[in-house]
């Protein structure tokens, strides 16, 4: 990161401000009481999973209104044959993998990138793409393998991070390309999923593609969708738009996080990433199954930095997923909650995940593990 | 001598004696330890010890240096146990090559702690190992107190009140940046030796049940391993407990728990409810100025563990430390 010293304190003061809390959660009892009837509510973004949770934002709404936690957490989905691929892309000889954070701990069919990691594999975990150009560039003679994973809000990062390597002629850099989209999932969600009534929009997610990409949710499915910030204050912000939309039976894409959301979105990340990405035909989501137009690839012309060309041997093909009672799947489709899976804080926790949404802080069950599990 | 640290220096040959008679014995003098016998002689009552080692990076950071950790670290734990520390025990495992002038930076350091708590080194060891062997330098310190007062997670009861010295998570961020490289304006470790104030604590009597610094876990290891060692419920309230600006604003931005993070001169006190008031009140006057009360020690329970409420009364449980740390990716 840059060496000018960075202020911290106007992040998010404001919009944690007790008093606007409570009056928040007043409004939103009085609206659940004018529309008097049952209301799913489904946040897409993990992260939104977590501020509730952590927030602990649920027990100030009334017991009318369900969260339900979606899919919106890129670990999460992740199937189990391309955790297998990072694992064996990680063994192959003279490589260094790179990837960020949460990947560490996600099991695959039989193992993880930490027990990898503790064999002797060279694995990586920065906090920025942009790090694996210097990765790269310190190991020459190494190949540099960079795991891409994450919805539409990391897909530019990686685009950036192939842009610089190009233009800095890096030709040790590698990328194996997991990043996944939002809509196409929301739709099978609506098609195949439990009832949803509203959707809470994935604030992040939105700063890149803009609003245009929920209109058919509203439009279509006449469901009402409403983008917001990750703050307690964002997220009752968008419950009390939801509740007042449903009480005049409208259904909008209404954007609450203006301040970093605008109505295009990121031209420039947009463009970014349809030079170097274009959809993938389909795409398996772990307990979900496979999502057609659900993900990104890497275009033809960069055949020679596409690990999953270059190295396929290494790249499992698609398998039957392990699941052995765990009941990821249903959650991200909303049929189901964490606290309803049997393993949930016995067999399964986040120092010994059974599946794959006890591993990232955005999963469900890793939320509700580290603050509801009693 | 040479101004690198050699494999010779800890031959057990005459580079060797003269590194513990120019740096060790000269750094940390007294007449225990310059009798250089094979060991120390010492001559008290109940005895509180305890042992740690300290490998830090960076080495010297704001606020502290690994030496002035390496004796408020050891020294702090005899002093949670309510014990006057009085001696000390000091090995340093050294990378061959490591500059010598480092090393007497960091035994200066160390000595000058030292001073402010009035504890002497009373016997030491030095081994050099082959480069790469160790990160540069590990220090271990062995710290003997005096028991004054008898302080137990055992004592712990229903009703008492939790306090905490002061602003939390300062060293786990301050380290946690440098090593990140992130500058952020005002984060600075709270490293600091902390029997002057609990001495004034404990010459007032009052009824301390349980003190433990908060070193590595922080506030969050220490209020879990309390409830699960006592078996009680432990009440937190979240705006109550202290945490700076640059601290809360660096720890927003990586998604870190401050709660986990380490501190290195803060601690926390169980005290009986009747006392909380006159405690915070020498805490106060005693170098601790934002030392707050933020919680309550709550009734006997089967799945023990520590509640913590925000400030619109929402609950939510306050997590043990696990794994590494490692930041949010979306
Ligand atoms: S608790 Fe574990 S096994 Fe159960 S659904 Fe969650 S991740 Fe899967």
């Amino acid at each position: 990161m840059g060496s000018q010293p960075l202020t911290t304190d106007k992040l998010y003061s404001g919009y944690r401000n007790p008093d606007i809390i409570r009056a928040y959660s007043h409004k939103i009892h009085q609206a659940a009481q004018d529309l008097d009837r049952p209301v799913n509510i489904m946040e897409v973004c993990g992260g939104h999973t977590f501020s509730i949770v952590k927030y602990g934002l649920d027990q100030l709404v009334p017991d009318s209104i369900r969260f339900i936690h979606g899919p919106g957490c890129p670990v999460c989905v992740l199937p189990q044959h391309r955790i297998d691929a990072s694992i064996a892309l990680a063994s192959m000889e003279d490589t260094i993998l790179v990837t960020l954070g949460d990947m560490i701990k996600i099991p695959g069919s039989r193992t993880s990138l930490q027990h990898a990691r503790a064999e002797g594999r060279d694995v990586r975990f920065v906090y920025t793409p942009l790090d694996a150009i210097k990765i790269a560039t310190e190991n020459p003679h190494k190949k540099v393998i960079y795991f891409a994973i994450g919805f539409e809000t990391t897909t530019p990062m990686t685009a950036l991070l192939i842009e610089q390597s190009r233009q800095l002629k890096v030709n040790n850099l590698f990328f194996h390309i997991n990043h996944v989209l939002v809509p196409p999932a929301i739709e099978l969600i609506l098609q195949q999923g439990g009832h949803i009534d509203a959707f809470i929009g994935p604030g992040h997610v939105t700063t890149i593609t803009g609003t245009g990409i929920y209109e058919p949710f509203a439009l279509q499915h006449h469901k009402p969708v409403v983008i917001s910030g990750f703050e307690p204050i964002d997220v009752l912000d968008a419950v009390l738009k939801i509740l007042l939309q449903l009480c005049d039976n409208k259904a909008i894409v209404e954007n609450c996080y203006s301040r970093s959301a605008k109505p295009e979105g990121n031209l420039k990340a947009q463009a970014l990433v349809s030079k170097y990405f274009e959809t993938r035909e389909d795409f398996i989501w772990r307990g979900i199954g496979t999502i057609e137009n659900s993900a990104m690839k890497l275009r033809d012309e960069y055949v020679e930095i596409d690990a999953e060309q270059q190295f396929s041997r290494y790249c499992p093909r698609a398998t039957q997923e392990k699941t052995s009672g765990c009941l990821c799947g249903q959650i991200l489709m909303g049929h189901a909650q964490p606290k309803d899976c049997a393993l949930f804080g016995k067999g399964c926790t986040p120092s010994s995940p059974q599946g794959s949404c006890m591993v990232s802080n955005e999963g469900a069950c890793a939320a509700y593990y580290r603050y509801r599990r009693y | 001598m040479a101004d690198r640290i050699l494999l010779a220096h800890g031959s057990g040959g005459l580079e060797n004696q003269c590194l513990i008679r120019d740096i060790f014995v000269a750094g940390f003098e007294n007449h225990i330890l310059s009798t250089m016998d094979d060991a120390a002689v010492v001559n008290i009552g109940t005895l509180a010890v305890s042992t740690d080692s300290y490998t830090v990076d960076p080495l010297f950071f704001s606020g502290g240096d690994i030496g002035k950790l390496a004796v408020a670290g050891t020294t702090n734990d005899v002093s949670m146990r309510g014990a006057r520390p009085l001696y000390l025990t000091v090995a340093f495992i050294i990378e061959e090559g490591f500059e010598i002038d480092l090393l007497k930076k960091i035994v200066a350091s160390m000595a000058s702690e030292l001073q402010t708590i009035g504890v002497q080194v009373i016997t030491g060891d030095t081994k050099v190992v082959p480069k790469g062997a160790v990160d540069k330098i590990i220090i271990n310190t062995t710290g003997i107190g005096e028991l004054v007062c008898d302080c137990a997670v055992s004592h712990i009861q229903t009703g008492d009140q939790l306090i905490v010295s002061g602003p939390i998570a300062e060293h786990g961020a301050c380290i946690f940046a440098a090593r990140e490289e992130i500058s952020v304006h005002g984060l600075r470790s709270d490293c600091r030796s902390l029997w002057p104030g609990i001495e004034s604590l404990l010459n007032k009597k009052l009824h301390i049940h349980a003190m433990r610094d908060a070193t590595r876990g922080g506030l969050s290891a220490v209020l879990n391993e309390w409830a699960e060692q006592s078996h009680h419920l432990i009440h937190i309230v979240e705006n109550q407990v202290p945490i700076s600006t640059p601290v809360s604003g660096f720890c927003e931005m990586l998604g870190i728990d401050p709660f986990t993070l380490a501190c290195e001169g803060t601690f926390v006190l169980s005290v009986a409810e009747q006392d909380c008031q006159s405690t915070l009140e020498v805490l106060h006057q005693a170098g601790y100025p934002h030392a707050a009360l933020i919680g309550t020690v709550m009734e006997k329970h089967a799945h023990p563990h520590v509640i913590l409420q925000s400030d619109y009364g929402t609950e939510r449980l306050m997590e043990y430390p696990s794994g590494e740390i490692l930041p949010r990716i979306c």
